[in-house]
């Protein structure tokens, strides 16, 4: 172990924040699961008790006697957010004076930074450049994020779970959301910033990042290893195997839904289910596609003359 | 006898030029209340009135609203930092060094802008989360989910064109990454490139494109968001949506027996 390595890492001004920030989420997930927790046993409480249902809800609000059912956003809503806006920004002072800002060496186009890393919010695109083509990396994946979040409300047809925590009324949208906020997004930033070195190798935390290092390792493309040398033959391999998988995937992902989730199946249209099955793959293919690259040093799948994946 | 603070204060706010700025007057009735958020131009994208339980802590953890508080400081601390900046190579970075070794308090101002920056983000995405989680983001909200997604991509933008201004190594570097990424877009990959930097590399010209999206356009466009978001949180039923009543209403929503009326 590489103590000293590891500190660098963990001390630089830019990346306290990512340190701090990890036990934060951590908090916030916690606090979500308790309240899903707490919800989902009152829930079922009120589905065995008829009669406690029936009362439950005027008995609880308002919870304290005496209390209006609303009030007035001035003062009693504002004065809240004011407060919290003065919390933050005391914590924000006292952050900024404990701990300057970085500022490296002037701009120098002749010097290159090793390693050069994006804004921390960007490491998991940086991290995919490693294993897909820039533009898709770079903006197929960028774009297919965007519309992805813009189009959650308008393909989730549960009925269950608006407004309150739960998780039995939305076990596929709670993790399939965590999956994508967890896997594809908070651990590359992890691996973005502590695990990336110079020229961008993978250096166990604590290791020494040695700038001279070599790695002899051969990533060789999924049809060479079936001997598969044409041209034509490589894009229609990948074409079968990527084309296979949306197939494969997909049919999975029908027969989950008819199986477990057959109410949801039959409140969504053809459009919402085949739009959620396209993203749910594609999002999952991502680590599929790190795995292989990092298990079984295979670079590419589908090869053609226009793009790779 | 000695009048109290709230008095005084009460009588400063029934004074003619008091109204004639405010419009609402003196008194915590019902209506003056109301009228505090409805007759003035930046609260009137406020509901007039809250449910109580939207107060508490568990409701919101007022992400949304630190997030806003992120951004103010962020506006605050920016103008003051345009003041001793110039976007143009080498000055900008010697301006940075200047603000952090010449200017009174640079330091704190260059550091509380950054750290806001960063817990800006962070915000965004936590809000982001806990919306997702509550399932605030269904129907009538659907579109401000949208607009919300828009203001994600702001703060990335806002944060990303910031990163160069300093013009050091690290922003130098990680700019090229990242706009090296726009020449791989299909066909027209170069020319977006040579648009977003205004040359062929990082250089003054892209200092000075990323100096005008990240202290006019982008803010103006985030603000601009920011009210529409602000309003449709009210337009969608406030902050509290009907649908998140307590677990009667859930189920009879689900059995699609009738709901119990408001306010019994």
């Amino acid at each position: 172990m590489d103590w000293r390595q590891l500190w660098e890492i963990c001390s630089a001004p830019d990346n306290v924040p990512i340190v701090g920030l990890i036990p934060l989420l951590a908090f916030y997930i916690y606090l979500a699961v308790k309240q899903a927790r707490a919800n989902d046993q009152l829930i079922e409480q009120l589905e065995a008790d008829p009669a406690m249902a029936k009362t439950h809800h005027r008995k609880t609000w308002p919870f304290k006697p005496g209390w209006q059912k609303e009030v007035h956003v001035w003062p009693f809503l504002l004065r809240i957010e004011f407060l919290a806006a003065i919390i933050i920004t005391i914590i924000l002072m006292v952050w900024s004076i404990t701990l300057n800002a970085p500022l490296e060496e002037p701009a120098n186009p002749n010097l290159t930074m090793n390693p050069a890393k994006a804004p921390w919010y960007f490491l998991g695109l940086q991290e995919m450049l490693v294993y897909f083509d820039p533009w898709i990396a770079g903006v197929v994946m960028p774009t297919l994020i965007i519309i992805g979040l813009m189009v959650i409300p308008y393909i989730d047809t549960n009925p269950l779970g608006s407004g309150y925590y739960t998780w039995k009324q939305r076990k596929f949208s709670i993790s399939t959301f965590l999956f994508g906020f967890i896997i594809l997004w908070v651990a590359m930033i992890i691996i973005g910033t502590f695990i990336r070195g110079p020229g961008w190798q993978w250096f166990w935390p604590g290791q020494t990042w040695d700038h001279n290092r070599l790695i002899y390792e051969v990533n060789r493309d999924l049809p060479d290893i079936f001997g598969i040398t044409s041209n034509l033959g490589k894009a229609i391999f990948g074409a079968i195997v990527v084309g296979g998988y949306y197939l494969v995937g997909g049919g999975a992902v029908y027969s989950l839904f008819r199986r477990r989730m057959g109410k949801d199946f039959s409140r969504m249209s053809l459009l919402q289910f085949s739009i959620m099955q396209f993203l749910l793959l594609t999002m999952v293919a991502l680590p599929l596609k790190m795995g292989l690259r990092l298990l079984w040093h295979i670079k590419y799948v589908w090869i053609t003359p226009w793009f790779n994946i | 006898m000695a009048k109290t603070i709230d008095q005084h204060f009460d009588n400063l706010r029934g004074t003619r030029v008091w109204r004639s700025i405010f419009r609402s007057g003196t008194g915590s009735s019902p209506l003056k209340r109301a009228l505090a958020i409805q007759q003035n131009v930046f609260l009137h994208l406020f509901s007039t009135k809250v449910r109580t339980r939207m107060l508490s802590f568990s409701a919101t953890w007022y992400l949304g609203t630190l997030t806003l508080g992120t951004f103010l400081i962020l506006v605050a601390t920016g103008i003051p930092l345009m003041f001793y900046y110039h976007p143009s190579v080498p000055q900008a970075y010697a301006d940075t060094k200047d603000l952090q070794f010449v200017v009174s308090s640079g330091l704190f101002l260059r550091n509380l802008h950054r750290w806001s920056a960063h817990a800006m983000v962070f915000l965004v995405f936590a809000h982001m989360f806990k919306v997702f989680y509550r399932g605030a983001y269904r129907a009538p909200r659907e579109f401000n989910w949208v607009i919300g997604v828009i203001l994600l991509l702001m703060t990335l933008l806002l944060s990303y064109t910031g990163y160069l201004l300093p013009w050091d190594q690290l922003a130098y570097w990680a700019i090229t990454v990242g706009s090296n990424i726009a020449s791989a877009v299909p066909v027209m990959g170069e020319k977006i490139h040579f648009l977003l930097l205004g040359g062929n590399a990082v250089n003054a010209n892209a200092l000075l494109r990323f100096y005008v999206l990240h202290c006019m356009i982008l803010p103006l466009a985030a603000m601009f968001f920011v009210a529409i978001h602000f309003w449709r949180i009210r337009k969608d039923g406030g902050l509290y949506s009907h649908a998140s009543e307590p677990a009667t209403v859930r189920a009879r929503t689900d059995t699609g027996a009738p709901l119990p009326k408001e306010g019994q």
